[in-house]
């Protein structure tokens, strides 16, 4: 994953709350190879009628190009589908800006590069109002923790250590490999004083497949 | 004297290998499960050309795909597809599978408890946001995305920041036909889905004591409905009762050394949380959902309410949901029409959920169809030898194998556009049942209610007389 520190494109606004990843892509889709490109799902069943027509008024529909997504409250909230991030992402969204986050959802958009920038709910409120069915040029300042859109700035909220991530890029498995040492001590420590932790072993399977 | 310390505190210090300057800790993963849903993170691995670090601790579960009827010839290309994606997955890596015909097969969330894999005092994860369902054990038990996935199956490990402790005490009792998926209802309808996000729940007190195991899967199930990270409830004589002689439960010495332990898996006495909420069993009654999100829930003598008089951020969201489900302002919900229904899930899926069905049910007709999906090959086996899934197929109803069939609908069990579904499931999310689909989330006793009298009505009056 590439690590960007700035970003400057076009905002919109979904006015919409509890935008949750069921709607963000639908579980049918979900089968795909991620090489197919997950963008054509995104939010499907709000942009596209039974018929597979486009609705024209739905916002991404009006504005192509659109790089950031201003919601309402809790995006991302229900299941754990890392695909409803690949759909935004591959929809060539990089940051969605809200009130709150579903939990699981904000931490797989940090490790697809993607942006989820907080700002309190009356900001949000006033910025979807401003925005209206417009679009309007955003810059997102990573390191300072700023955003702007049309002439107005804001102050986002993000954790440290997603910060850190996001611009940097960095595979976590990558890091976490440094402290392997570290990571056999406490397991054969773990095996030593709480071997019931284990699974106990099963008759009929390979002793290969037994701790160590 | 120590410092009294929560269950979160006690869990987490046993599995945290180090702690970053940031605040974000490595936590050693105990147990790892994996679903066809899993193949992206499989495909992660493939990439870095890594193996799985501890297939002795990785176990994996066909469920989301899994057809519910005619399994030995599979229609859909894309299904197999996914079937088989996995079976390559778990034979390359050489990781136990439950697969389609295996008697153990079932939801990922209903065959840890049943096999044992799941107990007190584990770090569980799996890459399914009910994976919150294992923590009704004493475990710490979160879903991950699919890089997280990954991650773990190359190091054992995963990256999280501590969340915040919360309380959820249920004090007195629960009411006849009132259950656990009646006080999950409750408390999201209370805070919102977003109410305890950045928190991991214990919950307490005791309505929750006195639940099954059965019922504090269904509470810990939908603690991710609220937004939380985790749920749990501190294991007991009833966990252990439940644990002891499972397949892959410790044995012998272990099993004792294990009590051991597990006796201390309480949070102290004076142990404080970031946020306390409590509520009582006994005001709690049947709740269903009337919108198209779990907050959106009310209980069953009550009437759909009118979105002006809403919390302002809510009216929208609520005229919308509305609007979407074909309500209209003021109605009450008893008496809303149903077109069919569905018993199963990782929810409400398990013996316990099966029986509270078909005590309504018995010796009643449905007036309109439904499915029935235990949630394991094991609950449908033990269903069968007690004769439930009689009472439901004299009913009327279609008696399916075990998956997650129509919750999600990944294997092609829809409900079809603008049809109303009464679902003993956890999401009523737009077209989560499918297309248009209007969903309405109640306990499996209330969906059995809703079968024989083809509307939303209120479970209590037809269990008079009946043994629950």
């Amino acid at each position: 994953m590439a690590g960007w520190s700035t970003h400057s494109g076009r905002a919109i606004a979904l006015p919409l709350h509890n935008v949750d990843t069921d709607q963000l892509i639908p579980a049918r889709f979900m089968s795909a190879s991620r090489s197919e490109g997950y963008g054509k799902f995104l939010l499907h069943d709000m942009r596209f009628d039974a018929d597979g027509a486009e609705i024209a008024d739905f916002p991404l529909n009006r504005h192509e190009g659109a790089s950031v997504l201003v919601a309402g409250r809790n995006f991302g909230s229900g299941s754990s589908r890392e695909a409803a991030v690949y759909a935004l992402v591959d929809a060539g969204i990089t940051a969605v800006i809200a009130p709150n986050f579903g939990d699981i959802f904000a931490s797989n958009a940090v490790n697809n590069g993607l942006l989820p920038a907080r700002l309190p709910e009356h900001e949000v409120t006033q910025l979807i109002d401003s925005l209206a069915d417009q679009s309007a040029a955003v810059l997102i300042d990573l390191r300072a923790g700023e955003l702007r859109i049309g002439d107005q700035g804001y102050a986002f909220e993000l954790d440290d250590s997603w910060r850190t991530k996001l611009i940097n890029g960095w595979d976590d498995i990558d890091l976490t490999l440094n402290h392997e040492d570290q990571i056999q001590t406490f397991k054969d420590q773990r095996f030593q004083t709480t071997r019931w932790a284990w699974p106990a072993a099963q008759d009929q399977e390979p002793p290969s497949r037994r701790a160590q | 004297m120590t410092h009294p310390r929560t269950l979160l505190d006690k869990l987490w210090s046993a599995h945290e290998i180090l702690r970053r300057e940031d605040g974000t800790s490595i936590l050693w993963v105990d147990r790892h499960l994996v679903h066809e849903g899993s193949h992206h993170a499989f495909g992660k691995l493939a990439a870095r050309g890594a193996k799985v670090t501890a297939p002795e601790l990785t176990f994996a579960v066909v469920d989301h795909y899994a057809p519910t009827r005619n399994r030995d010839q599979i229609a859909d290309p894309q299904i197999s597809h996914m079937i088989d994606t996995l079976r390559k997955n778990a034979a390359q890596h050489g990781l136990r599978l439950f697969d389609l015909m295996d008697p153990a097969q079932g939801i990922v969330h209903v065959i840890g408890p049943e096999q044992g894999l799941t107990l007190p005092g584990l770090l569980i994860n799996c890459g399914d946001s009910h994976t919150s369902t294992h923590g009704a054990f004493g475990a710490m038990a979160f879903g991950i995305g699919a890089t997280e996935v990954a991650h773990v199956l190359a190091t054992q490990t995963i990256w999280q920041k501590k969340p915040q402790s919360m309380r959820i005490t249920v004090e007195g009792s629960l009411g006849p036909g009132v259950s656990a998926k009646d006080i999950a209802l409750n408390w999201i309808a209370r805070l919102g889905t977003g109410g305890a996000q950045g928190c991991a729940i214990e919950y307490a007190g005791n309505a929750v004591r006195d639940l099954s195991m059965e019922g504090r899967m269904t509470l810990c199930n939908l603690s991710i409905e609220g937004g939380a990270r985790l749920g749990m409830v501190a294991p007991d004589e009833v966990t252990f009762a439940y644990l002891k002689g499972r397949p892959y439960a410790p044995k012998g010495d272990d099993w004792e050394a294990a009590l051991a332990d597990w006796a201390n898996l309480r949070s102290d006495d004076g142990a404080k949380f970031d946020r306390e909420v409590t509520l009582h069993g006994d005001d709690i009654a049947p709740t269903v959902t009337w919108g198209t999100s779990p907050e959106q829930a009310l209980p069953v003598t009550e009437n759909i309410p009118d979105p002006a008089t809403l919390d302002p951020g809510k009216a929208d969201a609520a005229r919308a949901a509305l609007d979407y489900m074909g309500l209209p302002i003021g109605r009450p919900l008893d008496g809303i029409q149903v077109d069919q229904v569905f018993v199963g899930s990782c929810t409400n899926g398990r013996i316990e959920d099966l029986r509270a069905a078909a005590a309504v049910m018995a010796g009643r007709k449905a007036k309109v169809p439904g499915m029935v999906s235990p949630g394991s090959a094991q609950v449908k086996a033990q269903a069968e030898q007690e004769g439930l899934d009689r009472i439901f197929t004299e009913a009327g109803l279609d008696w399916v194998a075990a998956g997650c069939s129509m919750c999600v609908g990944m294997n092609g069990d829809l409900v079809a556009p603008g049809k109303r579904c009464a679902s003993s499931t956890n999401r009523n999310f737009r077209g989560r049942q499918g297309p248009g689909a209007r969903t309405h989330l109640m306990s499996p006793a209330m969906v059995a209610a809703a079968a024989v009298t083809g509307t939303i009505t209120d479970v209590r009056p037809l269990l008079h007389g009946r043994s629950v």
